[in-house]
């Protein structure tokens, strides 16, 4: 999977808006993902602490995933269902005309910052 | 010392957006139709670019982007003796093409003088699916010899698709392939997904999926 890309983004994303807040460390990383976006945590906390060991502002910072189920709804009878892991058709009418409502997020929701006293000052 | 939490909502990978969007506009003002050809590896994509190359013709000029993880150019070569212009993007050992390769890819290709853009990806049904090229169509090869039960496996790939190629149709009365098992996983990823069955070896089907991208091609110069 292509986790390392992914982790890249997230250093970015965060580090951009830290620098615009002036924090001097991120502590914690708070992201969505979806159920349907493939993505595997653990690789990307294992990459974090790879990438993340010459970035002062970043290294250390804790990594928090909310993981949301995916939810389909049924096109033909307006059933609304969650998919425990396989793809299944409409439980209720057994169509297969059917469309994902949630599970394919994949965002960086907010992160928690430090700033130095300094910069408070300023 | 204080701490704070800061709102961010920003959509992982929303670089790669920003520079598909350039890319998208690139093509849109040449008149260029793209498309973004995944498929495991083995599945035909090199094939079906021949056989296309082929078919289209001198109707159309044809411009092919070849992703390969290793520095092969076994599949530029063969465009190339096919007579069309090809650019290796060797990605490294990465699972994908994205789209900062492709905006590479094209310093070394005069869109002015093509009509159509074959990017072939690499052969992976993962992670090509979660990067956006900036091309227009994402067209899918699933063959025969692979296997019915592949919608269901890789679900992601099937989603975000504008096109599917079943190839090696050739090969359906030796392999057991349940097509409408296939089809209903399908249906259920990507309801009413146009689809093309093909050969590549006896050239069924060729030339429905020809004439598919002859007239995108003549839509994307109208623009
Ligand atoms: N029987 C059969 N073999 C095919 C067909 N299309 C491609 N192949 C063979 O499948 C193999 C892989 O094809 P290639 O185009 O290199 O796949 P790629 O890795 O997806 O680019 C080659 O040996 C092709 O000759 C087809 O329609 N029928
Ligand atoms: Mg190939
Ligand atoms: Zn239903």
């Amino acid at each position: 999977m292509h986790e390392l890309a992914v982790t890249e983004s997230i250093l970015n994303i965060a580090e951009k808006h830290a620098v615009q807040a002036g924090a001097s460390k991120i502590t914690d990383i708070y992201i969505t993902l979806g159920q349907l976006s493939s993505i595997v945590d653990d690789s990307v906390q294992f990459y974090w602490d790879i990438i993340s060991a010459d970035k002062p502002i970043c290294q250390g910072a804790a990594l928090h995933f909310q993981r949301i189920p995916a939810r389909l709804v049924c096109l033909a009878c307006a059933h609304e269902y969650e998919i425990p892991t396989e793809l299944e058709p409409c439980p209720q009418c057994g169509s297969f005309q059917v469309k994902v409502l949630a599970g394919e997020e994949f965002w960086v929701d907010s992160i928690e910052i430090e700033k130095s006293d300094e910069e408070l000052a300023l | 010392m204080s701490t704070s939490r800061i709102t961010v909502v920003e959509k992982i990978l929303s670089a790669n957006d920003q520079v598909a969007e350039q890319n998208r506009a690139r093509f849109d003002q040449a008149g260029v139709f793209t498309i973004n050809l995944m498929a495991s590896p083995g599945a035909g994509k090199t094939s079906l670019i021949l056989e296309t190359i082929r078919a289209v013709v001198p109707d159309l000029r044809v411009g092919v982007i070849e992703g390969d993880t290793a520095p092969v150019t076994i599949d530029a070569d063969k465009i190339t003796e096919a007579g069309m212009p090809a650019v290796q993007i060797n990605t490294g050992g990465d699972c994908h093409l994205d789209a900062v390769m492709i905006s590479y890819g094209l310093q070394q290709l005069n869109l002015e003088e093509i009509d159509l853009l074959i990017v072939e990806n690499v052969g992976n049904l993962v992670c090509p699916a979660a990067f956006n090229l900036g091309t227009h169509a994402n067209v899918l090869i699933a063959s025969v010899p692979e296997g019915d039960d592949k919608p269901y496996k890789y679900p992601n790939i099937y989603r975000n698709l504008e096109v599917l190629i079943i190839n090696k149709t050739d090969l359906l009365p030796y392999v057991r392939f349940n097509m409408d098992y296939f089809r209903q996983g399908v249906e259920m990823l990507n309801p009413g997904l146009q689809t093309f069955p093909v050969s590549c070896t006896t050239g069924e089907g060729i030339e429905q999926w020809a004439a598919w991208l002859k007239s995108k091609v003549q839509n994307a110069k109208q623009k």
